[in-house]
């Protein structure tokens, strides 16, 4: 077996990757709810560089277009409506989760570590697509999810999602590429409005409980 | 003809956003009349249908006749839930209930379109497009109370069913990604084609989507262990929404499995899908099964009940035998007329005694002369007693399983199924035919004798057009409807090579 050694494009494409997981990893050990959100809007600016990246090495018009609805909606609204949600400062520190911080990152360690050889026992060949991307964004969906169960407070579990969807975007620009436009459009319109829900709901907790831990969203059982 | 697919995609979101700012009274009439012609559309679709095996309109719309089968289980269910809101909401005067109104419905006609546009979309991407609409929407829908129990339902419900809808878009990337070895790196992800080509993609990556979508949209469709949200949401929605969550959308998402289903079985082979849908039936099975029979919460109780239906399904689909997958979508919609039936009885209840606690409630047939019986018959035709439809779709899934020599299956399947009869039987007789009103301790809601009278005419209506349709499939299967579901289960069996 010859040693692969990775083009000049796929790397670019994987620092970008990694450093798509590397802010997932910040934002679990962020201990302020407006830093989690600067580090999500930071994220999405690098997706955003990824989807331009992509688009100028492959010669895919579309994806211009793409990157410039990922910016203004995930770099500028989305982390603007979180921002004008969060009430005042009182409030801002991030609960207190399960485990401690060092932990935390400890678990997700294992968990990106898990998402590495997972999609890397797959043997996915691909001339065009590079897959090592592919391992990155796993694991990036599975460090999201490490946020979002161990995190005890709503704009923590929200901000997870958001990044948890960060993850699949940089699959999707990685390995689906040349998915039509008209869809990629409509799953970002979809997050906008997932985003509004959620902001309402987060509301319609706070409102109620004065609070935006999820400590006291533990009555219906069994 | 295929214009009525425009038609039958329009006509719901135009209602949704005339009821959004008309009169709730006139939304109550426009809402019946946008769900009654819908299911009528969609009827005379049907031999179109089975004719034609497929019609399509423009490059986004396509039906054939396994989507055929889910468009008819959510437009009934779209029509009976309409007239049974019609009777159930009591709005409080003044602006609060006007504004409530206006939401409920305009909410309840979106979600009725999204869920409606899942099976006639033409492609992968659209359809979980379709999925999410149905979750935020929704999502909304059941926080629409505002109360403790609300807030706390649908924030559960938005999270999970967000990332499973999370994990479900990751499958579909995937299996875009599977695609590119025989399409090139760009293309859509229409059925056609995918069927087409599905031969040629690579194992590996198919086996790795499919198990992606059962997971993602399973946590939509209430399997185990992904099901958490389900019973919250159920039980805290409105009721005209846990009919239509319960009845409509778990067997939308359901229909998701099966477009992945239909592709990994000819690119893999139909033994590793059977096998992981098997696994998640059993599970699910099992523990809805153990649920029923300790539950203290009428709508908990019907929420459980769902669970267990979904695992029924998943079951069926691992058998394989073609008689199977007929039993399983016929059971696709006989558990929409019967759920739908059985929350509309539960919703009377609950207007009627003021509490879904099933150890408050007793003397319902009393009380209620009409629906109370209907319940009890809504829930037996749950537990598959004949003459109602369940039964006979549950009599082919077995029979499927045994003619496919997978006795053992078939065997746990029919105890589990019995177990979660004795739960969901026993607790609705009692809440229903025992007759003492006057035991109950002091201060529970039965203490006072309620009078006998139903809470609204509509009600009872919505009642026997569910049981009428739950009869109609047990006793009698149109033929059109019969032949439907044979082509539809020969459109998602192993293609000969």
């Amino acid at each position: 077996m010859t040693l692969n050694v990775p083009s000049t494009d796929a790397g670019v494409a994987d620092v970008m990757a990694i450093l798509v997981l590397l802010t997932e990893f910040a934002m679990l050990r962020a201990p302020l709810l407006r830093s989690q959100v600067r580090l999500y809007a930071f994220q999405s600016l690098v997706v955003t560089g990824l989807a331009i990246f992509v688009a100028t090495s492959r010669h895919i018009d579309e994806l211009y277009v793409l990157a410039l609805l990922t910016f203004v909606l995930k770099v500028v609204i989305v982390p603007g409506l979180v921002m004008r949600l969060l009430p005042d400062a009182d409030v801002d520190l991030a609960e207190s989760s399960i485990l401690g911080v060092a932990s935390m990152v400890l678990v997700a360690i294992a968990v990106a570590a898990f998402a590495f050889f997972a999609v890397g026992s797959l043997h996915v060949h691909s001339v065009a697509l590079p897959t090592s991307a592919l391992a990155i964004a796993a694991a990036v969906v599975l460090v999201a999810f490490v946020l979002i169960i161990l995190r005890a407070d709503v704009v923590s579990q929200a901000i997870g999602f958001f990044s948890l969807e960060n993850g699949v975007s940089v699959a999707s620009l990685v390995v689906a590429a040349g998915l039509p436009l008209v869809v990629e459009v409509a799953f970002l319109f979809d997050l906008l409005v997932a985003v509004v829900v959620f902001g309402v709901i987060m509301r319609v907790h706070h409102g109620r409980a004065n609070s935006l831990s999820t400590e006291d969203l533990d009555r219906l059982k069994g | 003809m295929p214009a009525l697919l425009v038609v039958i995609i329009v006509l719901p979101l135009a209602v949704a956003v005339i009821t959004f700012f008309s009169p709730v009274r006139l939304a109550k009439v426009i809402t019946v009349i946008s769900g009654v012609v819908t299911f009528g559309l969609a009827l005379t679709l049907i031999p179109e249908v089975v004719t034609h095996a497929q019609l399509r309109e423009g490059s986004l719309l396509r039906i054939d006749s396994l989507s055929m089968v889910f468009l008819v289980a959510t437009s009934f269910l779209y029509a009976t839930t309409a007239i049974f809101a019609a009777g159930y909401l009591h709005l409080g005067q003044g602006k609060a209930g006007t504004r409530y109104g206006r939401r409920f419905y305009a909410g309840l006609n979106l979600f009725c379109w999204s869920m409606a546009a899942a099976p006639l979309v033409n492609g992968l991407a659209l359809l979980w497009v379709a999925i999410e609409i149905t979750t935020v929407v929704s999502a909304l829908l059941v926080a629409i109370d505002d109360t403790d129990g609300a807030t706390e339902a649908s924030w559960k419900y938005v999270l999970i069913a967000s990332l499973g809808l999370g994990i479900a878009l990751f499958a579909t990337i995937i299996m875009y990604y599977a695609g590119t070895t025989v399409f090139g790196s760009a293309y859509n992800l229409s059925y056609g084609k995918l069927l087409s080509g599905a031969s040629h993609f690579s194992p590996d990556v198919v086996r790795l989507a499919f198990v992606l979508a059962v997971l993602g949209y399973g946590t939509k469709m209430g399997l185990f262990p992904v099901h958490t949200w389900l019973p919250d949401a159920h039980s805290e929605a409105p009721t005209p929404i846990s009919a239509l969550l319960s009845g409509s959308l778990l067997a939308i998402s359901f229909y998701a499995i099966l477009r992945y289903f239909q592709i990994a079985v000819r690119t893999i082979g139909p033994t590793f899908p059977r096998n992981t849908l098997l696994i998640f039936g059993i599970a699910s099975l099992l523990l809805a099964a153990l649920y029923l029979l300790s539950q203290r919460d009428l709508k908990r109780l019907l929420a459980y009940s769902s669970v267990e239906h979904m695992g029924i399904l998943a079951i069926g689909m691992s058998f394989g035998a073609p008689v199977a997958v007929v039993g399983v979508l016929l059971h696709v919609l006989a558990h929409a007329a019967a759920k739908g039936t059985a929350f509309f009885g539960a919703g009377s209840v609950v207007r009627k005694f003021g509490t879904k606690d099933l150890g408050r409630i007793r003397g319902g047939i009393g009380a209620l002369p009409w629906s109370g019986p209907m319940l009890v018959a809504a829930v037996l035709a749950l537990s598959a007693m004949p003459p109602f439809g369940i039964f006979r779709s549950e009599f082919l899934i077995v029979s499927g399983g045994l003619s496919d020599s997978r006795d053992t299956v078939a065997a746990a399947l029919v105890v589990l199924v019995t177990v979660a009869f004795f739960g969901l039987s026993w607790s609705t007789t009692q809440i229903m035919l025992s007759p003492d009103v006057s035991a109950l301790p002091a201060g529970s809601a039965g203490s006072h004798p309620l009078s006998k009278g139903e809470v609204s005419p509509w009600i009872v209506v919505s009642m026997v057009i569910g049981l009428v349709a739950l009869a109609i499939l047990g006793v009698h299967l149109p033929s059109q409807l019969s032949q439907l579901l044979d082509h539809a289960a020969r459109e998602l069996g192993v293609p000969k090579r």
